[in-house]
């Protein structure tokens, strides 16, 4: 006879077995444990420790997976950790650059007087004694940071509507003609131009037509322009290709004219994705070394013109406390300068980053009911 | 405020490609009139040249007639932006401004010309539009809400609104409510009846329920093979169009033989 009564099961017929829940944290764990013994054996460094640990973790995990749910649960977690992995190993270089510059930096920022007093007339003999006597570290970066305010926000004026047109031009007028298309490839040069070059272009060209030796900010702006300019065409550039079509033809259908719907409509539209790509733009260059050693010299006073004279700037600032400390035989101050000037510089970034995150969100078209 | 519209021998051209060949026809002020047809017969491509909307794809070209009450849209010297603005034009898709509040889209048309207008004006004008639109009472309390929240049977309202907001002669819809569900096709089609009081309204659709239910005229399309140019094949009474029609092909498209 036989019976007709469900057999009573263990589990689902539907489920494999699975892994509990503690899983990763067990063999993470463990092989935080085997790493460390393994590392005493052939001797302890913490690198090492977590390389062998993300390993033994990883075959564990694996392993065990493989055992309990099968090869395709067991390939899922492989990846799992191949990305996770890959992610930390991007982000290590990153918080190692933000952790470095913090630590060495700091000391030098909340140095009384470091964002309000230049180099002018710092010499040696005030870092001897600082180091010998114990005399707090003088001279800032003020003159260097009204420099690269005033160099980058006049590449910026210079950069944003020849960018800006230009993007325009290609998006609204070009309909992939020569011209354009000639356009487009040159801005894709531009845009691999190394820095120096840019820089000995502006300097060539103000020694041609102002005069030779002409070092000045606004040498430097046109140098770092012409590295803006590409960034800023590509970006407008897209951000324009994707404002619908219907809009355009919605205002045409109005009476409305090409370069009123443009200004009014197109432009508006887009006006978020510009504004942060200009942003981005202007984070990219602002770190620029090379083309401002060759086009503003080096300045240790304050400079608040532009057109005349040398300027110092954050990054050549820093080039040069490190490569020419102010007292050699006492590089230490000068050091201590360059790392603050650094964390400042890496400060301006990320304010201009944020900039970007919040031009985005007030100008991005509105939704709600 | 409304004008006829005569078209005589038009050929529509994408560069070299003949998109549509021939088309002579006569559309009656204060009418409504539908194109229907098979899809890629061209009637979009035709509707799109009676206000020379076309000429934004690169390429397109007409030969031919277009008369607006005698006056050739084609002729020389002709701003086609003169034509925009007395022929205006509702898209498939509802296209209101993301950028602007309910009443800057109804105002659209005159503020992105820049033509100076009272507040009292502009209120007076948004009001009437939105009205002629039938949308006044639903957004009448959230004027200056992004138009962009609407649904999508009241974006394509507001776009109406919009067009009627420049006082045009024509109106031009090409398939309006296609993207639009039952209930707001109905508050649409009730809208068509309304404006043909005012306005000349050209209709393309692919419901020829539609076409039966809010149209004075009706005018068939067809092609005769991929890669062929597409055709009018005949224009009627909407009445005739339906239950006799003279032509073959007519016959077998609304009655659901093909298409």
């Amino acid at each position: 006879m036989t019976s007709t009564l469900t057999p009573v099961r263990k589990r689902s017929a539907l489920t494999k077995g699975q892994l509990p829940k503690f899983a990763p944290y067990v063999v993470l764990a463990l092989a935080l444990v085997v790493g460390a013994a393994i590392m005493a054996v052939i001797g302890f460094n913490a690198f090492g420790w977590g390389i062998v640990s993300a390993i033994l973790f990883t075959a564990g995990l694996v392993g065990w997976s493989a055992a309990v749910e099968g090869g395709r649960k067991a390939k899922d977690k492989l990846a799992t950790c191949l990305v996770v992995g890959s992610f930390l190993v991007a982000l290590l270089p990153l918080i190692s650059v933000i952790w470095t510059v913090l630590v060495n930096g700091l000391p030098g920022l909340l140095d009384p007087g470091f964002l309000t007093t230049s180099m002018n007339g710092v010499t040696g003999a005030f870092d001897n004694k600082s180091v010998e006597e114990g005399a707090p570290v003088v001279g800032g970066i003020y003159h260097a940071l009204l420099g690269t305010i005033q160099i980058t926000l006049l590449a910026t004026v210079i950069s944003v509507p020849v960018g800006l047109l230009t993007a325009i031009y290609l998006v609204e007028y070009g309909e992939d003609r020569p011209l354009a298309r000639a356009i487009t490839f040159f801005v894709d040069v531009m845009t691999g131009i190394p820095s120096i070059v840019a820089g000995l272009f502006a300097a060539a060209f103000f020694f041609a037509v102002v005069g030779p030796g002409t070092k000045t900010g606004a040498v430097a702006a046109v140098a770092l322009s012409v590295l803006m300019i590409p960034v800023v065409v590509r970006s407008s550039e897209e951000m324009l290709k994707i404002v619908p079509n219907e809009l355009r033809e919605a205002a045409y259908a109005l009476g409305v004219r090409k370069w009123r719907t443009i200004l009014k409509v197109v432009i508006p539209t887009a006006i978020s994705g510009i504004a942060s790509g200009v942003t981005l733009a202007i984070a990219r260059v602002i770190g620029e070394t090379a083309p401002i050693l060759v086009t503003a010299g080096f300045a240790t006073n304050i400079n608040s013109n532009v057109f005349s004279g040398w300027m110092a700037s954050l990054p050549t600032f820093i080039y040069t406390q490190i490569l020419n400390p102010t007292s050699p035989s006492n590089p230490d101050p000068s050091s201590q300068r360059a790392w603050g000037a650094a964390l400042v510089l890496i400060i301006l970034v990320m304010l201009l980053n944020l900039g970007a995150r919040l031009i985005a969100r007030i100008f991005a078209p509105k939704t709600g009911r | 405020m409304s004008k006829r519209i005569d078209v005589k021998d038009l050929n529509v051209y994408y560069g070299k490609f003949l998109a549509v060949e021939d088309v002579n026809i006569n559309i009656e002020a204060k009418s409504v009139t539908a194109f229907i047809g098979p899809s890629g017969c061209g009637k979009s491509t035709f509707l799109r040249t009676l206000n020379r909307m076309h000429e934004v794809i690169p390429g397109a070209r007409v030969e031919g007639e277009v008369l607006l009450d005698g006056d050739n849209l084609y002729g020389p010297g002709v701003d086609p932006v003169t034509v925009r603005s007395q022929i205006g034009m509702v898209f498939q898709r509802p296209n209101p401004f993301p950028t602007m509040s309910i009443r800057d889209n109804v105002l659209a048309g005159v503020k992105l010309n820049n033509q100076k207008i009272s507040k009292g004006e502009a209120d007076a004008l948004v009001e009437r539009s939105l009205q002629g639109a039938n949308l006044w009472n639903e957004v009448k309390d959230r004027l200056a809400k992004p138009g962009s929240g609407l649904s999508g049977g009241q974006q394509q309202r507001l776009c109406i609104a919009r067009a009627i907001a420049v006082e045009p002669q024509v109106i031009l819809m090409d398939e309006p409510c296609s993207a639009l569900d039952p209930i707001s096709t109905l508050a649409i089609e009730d809208l068509i009846n309304d404006l043909k009081d005012q306005y000349t309204v050209v209709i393309v659709t692919h419901n020829m329920q539609q076409a039966a239910r809010v149209s004075d005229r009706t005018a068939f399309f067809n092609i005769a093979g991929t890669g062929k140019p597409g055709k009018l094949i005949e224009v009627g009474d909407t009445h005739t169009i339906f239950s006799n029609p003279t032509q073959k092909a007519t016959e077998d498209y609304v009655s659901g033989r093909f298409g």
